[in-house]
């Protein structure tokens, strides 16, 4: 792991042009590298002086020019050899990925991460040799497409560390005192409704089902359609998830795969692949609820 | 009841069009302190749990490579090769993407293919490129190809991945059971993520193919 934390800390500390991004990105690596040796209180700290950046607005994008004449010389001129560049990093993430367990060398949870940074480090390894880029070129790209994702690349952990605190506080129990009351009594199919749209929506609000089902599974599926209404709880919690999953695809909490993405692909409208993906997530919740409540109650 | 405050922050937050990263970490901060915790506690909770999840964050690596690739020229050859072939529809190299990311979540190679690694730079580009050689393409349709080439990324990646057993949200159902008292396998858990697999390939598929239509 700690090579891929080390590139990626190189990176994050390439020569931004702005003081706030500089200040930011510092954070992050500082995050990456020394996250483990600083404690808890030490990395809380980072959390919010990266918020308060982000808050006061204070990370900006520089101007990029872009050459596409340049571009598609170049294109002309490496071929199809382009590609097989690119395809070093799944290449080697799906090799790695098989060869890497026998080996001892890594932790087996963390194989596919680090397969990926492997591919990462060969391929940039290649194109460095082949390309022969000018020095500040090679950072410089990567460094314009970080600029323009800007704080949204640290939303998914900042997630992650919200539902943590959720779960702490116990929100679970209190959302499941609400809701269960208002249930038409032993009416399977809005408890399950209540459970797979509930799991849609919280997932909607917190940005990630991660976060959403402990509390929504807390509330609904285990004390009602579990011990209540005696389901099976395998397929109630696995047909959850997946409802929470459409949710994510509805949310522009879920950064990482809404915002990000439309920064990525230069769309003008940032919500444009929540609009994409909204007639595809509510049949498939739909599709969620009628299956929960066909196959866990046999 | 005062826990929820932090829902409450969110909703506030987002509809104030605030930084939603500000917005997460201050309902963080409101329901911990909330629940009665000291706020140092609940700052060092932000922190461990930011700290534990770093990983989440570590795709941004590949972004370098991609960035100096696309300096040369690697979403121009992506066009180009798409054009020279006759049967390339957005629809169906769009469907095509949807299976094959389907499948290779579906066995655990989540990381190999995503937004970064494939969408940007290769993948959009392709489906543009085939749109074009239908007819010829507005500013509008290009925002159009590009988003639904990012939600099928997503789609792919979300009902696929569940299949695998050892996929992390597998492993939180199986953990958040057993502290509930119920053993299953993940095995037993992954089975049921089959149906949805199959129901939004059909749909997502279905809307792939009226996208193809869109542009006859």
């Amino acid at each position: 792991m700690f090579a891929v934390f080390a590139v990626r800390g190189l990176r994050d500390r390439s020569n931004p042009k702005r003081l706030g991004n500089a200040v930011f990105w510092g954070l992050m690596a500082l995050s990456f590298l020394g996250g483990d040796r600083i404690g808890d209180l030490g990395n809380g700290m980072i959390v919010i002086a990266l918020a308060v950046l982000a808050g006061a607005g204070a990370l900006g994008r520089g101007r990029q020019v872009v050459d596409r004449e340049a571009q598609q010389a170049a294109a002309a001129r490496h071929g199809n050899w382009l590609f097989a560049a690119a395809l070093i990093i799944p290449a080697v993430a799906l090799i790695g990925t098989f060869a890497l367990p026998g080996s001892g060398l890594v932790d087996p949870k963390q194989v596919t991460l680090v397969s990926l940074g492997l591919g990462v480090v060969i391929a940039f390894a290649v194109c460095l040799a082949w390309l022969r880029p000018r020095p500040l070129e090679s950072l410089e790209g990567g460094r314009s497409m970080i600029d323009s994702v800007g704080w949204a690349a640290a939303l998914p952990q900042a997630l992650a560390a919200l539902g943590a605190v959720f779960a702490l506080a116990g929100v679970g129990a209190v959302v499941g005192g609400l809701i269960a009351p208002m249930l038409p009594h032993g009416v399977r199919l809005a408890a399950v409704i209540a459970y797979t749209v509930g799991m849609a929506g919280f997932t909607m609000v917190l940005g990630n089902a991660f976060a959403a089902f402990p509390v929504m599974t807390a509330a609904i599926g285990l004390p009602i359609l579990v011990n209540g209404l005696g389901g099976n709880p395998a397929p109630i919690c696995a047909l959850g998830m997946l409802s929470g999953f459409c949710g994510t695809l509805m949310t522009p909490m879920a950064a990482n795969f809404n915002i990000v993405p439309a920064t990525l692909l230069e769309l003008d409208d940032r919500y444009g692949v929540i609009k994409a993906q909204f007639m595809t997530a509510l049949p498939i919740l739909a599709v969620n609820t009628a299956l929960m409540d066909w196959l866990a109650f046999r | 009841m005062l826990t929820l405050i932090g829902i409450a922050v969110i909703v506030v937050g987002f509809a104030l069009r605030l930084n939603p990263l500000a917005v997460v970490v201050a309902a963080g901060l409101a329901t911990g302190v909330a629940a009665g915790l000291s706020p140092l506690a609940v700052v060092a909770a932000l922190g461990k749990a930011f700290n534990t999840n770093r990983y989440v964050s570590v795709i941004w690596v590949v972004l370098p490579v991609i960035g100096l690739l696309e300096r040369h020229g690697l979403q121009e050859r992506a066009r180009g090769l798409i054009a020279g072939i006759g049967a390339a529809t957005p629809g169906r190299l769009l469907t095509v993407y949807l299976v094959f990311r389907q499948i290779t979540a579906a066995l655990g190679l989540i990381a190999i293919a995503g937004q970064a690694q494939t969408i940007r730079p290769l993948v959009a580009p392709m489906a543009e490129a085939a749109a074009e050689r239908q007819r010829p393409l507005t500013g509008a349709d290009r925002q159009r190809l590009r988003a639904m080439a990012a939600a099928t990324d997503n789609v792919g990646v979300f009902f696929g991945e569940d299949i695998f057993l050892a996929v992390a949200s597998i492993l939180l159902i199986k953990g958040f059971l057993e502290v509930n008292g119920i053993v299953v396998s993940p095995f037993g858990l992954s089975v049921w993520a089959i149906p949805t697999a199959i129901a939004a390939l059909l749909v997502h598929g279905f809307r792939l193919w009226r996208l193809d239509r869109s542009f006859k």
